[in-house]
């Protein structure tokens, strides 16, 4: 994965952006993250998915990822090189996916102050999101503790693995 | 110390820690599921966390359905279906396959879910479980996998809202009414990150299968969990379904002095049939608001309302009639039993002389995208959960939510109607009980 505190362009989002929009339910017979970025927010925006470069950033208003489970949405993301996502809040399973599979996610309320072209970047442990093209910067919540520890193991994954070894 | 939520003293119970709201514990997990969609990327995650030849935590509480695409609509579809059967074989999970039904409905009527037990499902509408007083709760595939190879999941343990119904409800106004409204009054986001909580003499007076749509309706509002308390209703409804004693822990319910976020109180009486314009579930208007809304598509199933009664609500308004002539309707029963019941008591009779179509069960359009998808400029009134942008087809067709009565007194008109102007009856659950007996 791409490092988050290096800038990026900004593809922004509004609110209550759902699962089915940001992958919708026809394309997830697949799994391989690759294939699914070709289908990012296809229905919503279908220049996404051509023009998304590694290290770029998805930013979002209140409630980012609702609606269905599918870890789909957060790697079909993964696939497409997103280096992270900004939004206002996430829903409970989206947030969930992605600490799990490693994609780094900032709550940060001031986030609708970005404009889509804007470059920005995070800084995870201060939590503060930069914007670069502006010259500001906006708070961010940091994690707790639990996740954090979680997010420097690597994930879920890595995280279960180091204790079944124990 | 104050008192515990529910939500509070099932995660304290699983996790062995004194747990309030906003700690993060790590829990036991009673029972996992994950169907074709969520489960190959499970069994990857389970593959590369323990090994491919590592046991799973407990096969008997395991369980694995193919109800989303089902039977397969594409090649992808039916090597999924492939692997989750190899994936259950090769652990002794138990499988159900194309056919048998929607996961939470299967879980449910075959007796996997207790009152009181954690419930994990890498479906968003595992919060169903919460109608009979279960910590049900959705979850993403590496969840799954890594909790498939270690009996446990982290959580952080919910703030919890509450919502107390009074009085009785009116004549064509059903628990689908009641979240609909909920859902809102306090948003798509509203109980974000919290457990969901209904409660008061309307909700001890509803049967299961009308708490199971409080339930699975509560993610909806962005809740982790919704729970009914499980009371002797529960008990019985659940020893008839699976024919054993089921035993009842009268501690299965939140103290009288524990801390909500907030309760949101309603009189029953109040409550007019509701309908959520599209394209999101928290736009609830009263029936009359939208009465009239010319429609093309009915849509009668999924995990909110596609059990017997609610199909048979459809059906006793149809019987005798027929669609009206700009209308089709869909209906996709929510699990095998269903269907049959739905053979031996002359539903499907009445509702295929209506003219409608009826299918295998599973989830059919709701998530499927097959099996009665939308065209361009289409009007859909369903009985579904979930109305979002392009949720059934295309991006330009418009999906209302409503009751199943509503959408049986819709299909009479083919316009959006007021079900309080048909009879219509309050099935408890001994009605599907006959039909078992």
């Amino acid at each position: 994965m791409s490092d988050p505190s290096e800038p990026g362009r900004a593809w922004v989002f509004g609110d209550n952006i759902d699962t089915d929009q940001i992958t919708p339910s026809r394309f997830i017979v697949s799994s391989d993250p690759d294939e699914l970025a070709t289908h990012a927010f296809e229905d919503l925006r279908p220049e996404f998915s051509g023009k998304v470069e590694t290290g770029d950033f998805v930013v979002a208003g209140e409630n980012f990822g609702s609606g269905s489970s599918r870890e789909h949405s957060p790697l079909s993301l993964v696939g497409a090189g997103v280096s992270g996502v900004i939004a206002q809040s996430f829903a409970r399973i989206f947030f969930r996916n992605a600490i799990n599979l490693g994609l780094p996610v900032l709550i940060c309320p001031g986030a609708d102050a970005i404009d889509d072209g804007d470059e920005v970047s995070m800084d995870i442990d201060a939590g503060i999101v930069h914007n670069h093209t502006k010259g500001e910067q906006y708070d961010a919540e940091a994690l707790p503790e639990f996740l954090q520890t979680l997010v420097e193991q690597g994930g879920l994954k890595a995280y279960t693995k180091a204790k079944l070894s124990e | 110390m104050t008192g515990k939520t529910l939500a509070e003293k099932l995660l304290s119970d699983k996790s062995g820690t004194d747990a309030r709201a906003g700690d993060y514990v790590e829990a036991e997990i009673d029972v996992a599921m994950a169907h074709d969609i969520t489960g190959p990327l499970a069994f990857q995650t389970f593959d590369e966390v323990t090994g491919e030849d590592a046991d799973l935590f407990a096969p008997d509480r395991t369980i694995f359905t193919i109800d989303h695409h089902a039977p397969a609509d594409g090649v992808q579809a039916a090597n999924n279906h492939n692997a989750v059967r190899e994936f259950a074989a090769k652990h002794g999970a138990h499988q159900f396959d194309v056919g048998d039904g929607i996961c939470h409905a299967v879980l449910v009527e075959e007796g996997f879910v207790k009152p009181g037990d954690l419930v994990i499902g890498a479906d968003s509408h595992s919060t169903t479980y919460g109608g009979i007083g279960a910590f049900g709760t959705g979850v993403g595939s590496t969840d799954l996998g890594t909790a498939l190879a270690t009996g446990e999941l982290w959580f952080r343990v919910p703030e919890t809202m509450r919502f107390e119904v009074e009085g009785e409800l009116a004549d064509g106004v059903y628990a689908k009414d009641l979240i609909l409204r909920f859902i809102g009054d306090v948003g798509f986001d509203g109980c974000t990150y919290m457990a969901a909580e209904y409660g008061g003499s309307t909700i001890e007076s509803l049967p299961i299968h009308e708490r199971l749509v409080l339930s699975n309706m509560a993610i909806e509002m962005g809740g982790k969990a919704g729970f009914v308390e499980p009371d002797l209703r529960t008990i019985d409804y659940l020893e008839r379904q699976t024919g054993e004693v089921v035993p009842f822990d009268d501690d299965l319910h939140s103290d009288e002095d524990a801390t909500y976020d907030s309760v949101h109180t309603y009189r029953a009486e109040d409550l007019a049939p509701q309908v959520s314009k599209p394209s999101n579930p928290e736009n609830a208007v009263d029936v009359t608001e939208v009465e009239g809304t010319e429609i093309d598509q009915l849509f009668v199933g999924t995990c909110t309302n596609g059990r017997y009664e609610d199909i048979k609500l459809v059906a006793d308004i149809l019987d005798g009639e027929e669609l009206a002539p700009n209308v089709r309707m869909v209906v996709v029963p929510a699990s095998k039993s269903v269907y049959q019941y739905m053979l031996q008591t002359g539903v499907f009779q009445t509702l295929t002389d209506a003219g409608a179509v009826i299918q295998s069960a599973g989830c059919g359009p709701c998530a499927g995208y097959h099996q009665g998808v939308l065209g361009d400029d289409d009007i859909c009134l369903a009985t579904a959960n979930r109305n979002f942008p392009g949720r059934e087809g295309s991006m330009q067709s418009q999906v209302y939510l409503a009751s199943p009565a509503t959408v049986g007194a819709s299909a009479l008109y083919g316009e959006i109607t007021d079900p309080r102007g048909v009879q219509t009856e309050r099935y408890d659950d001994t009605v599907f009980a006959e039909v078992l007996s």
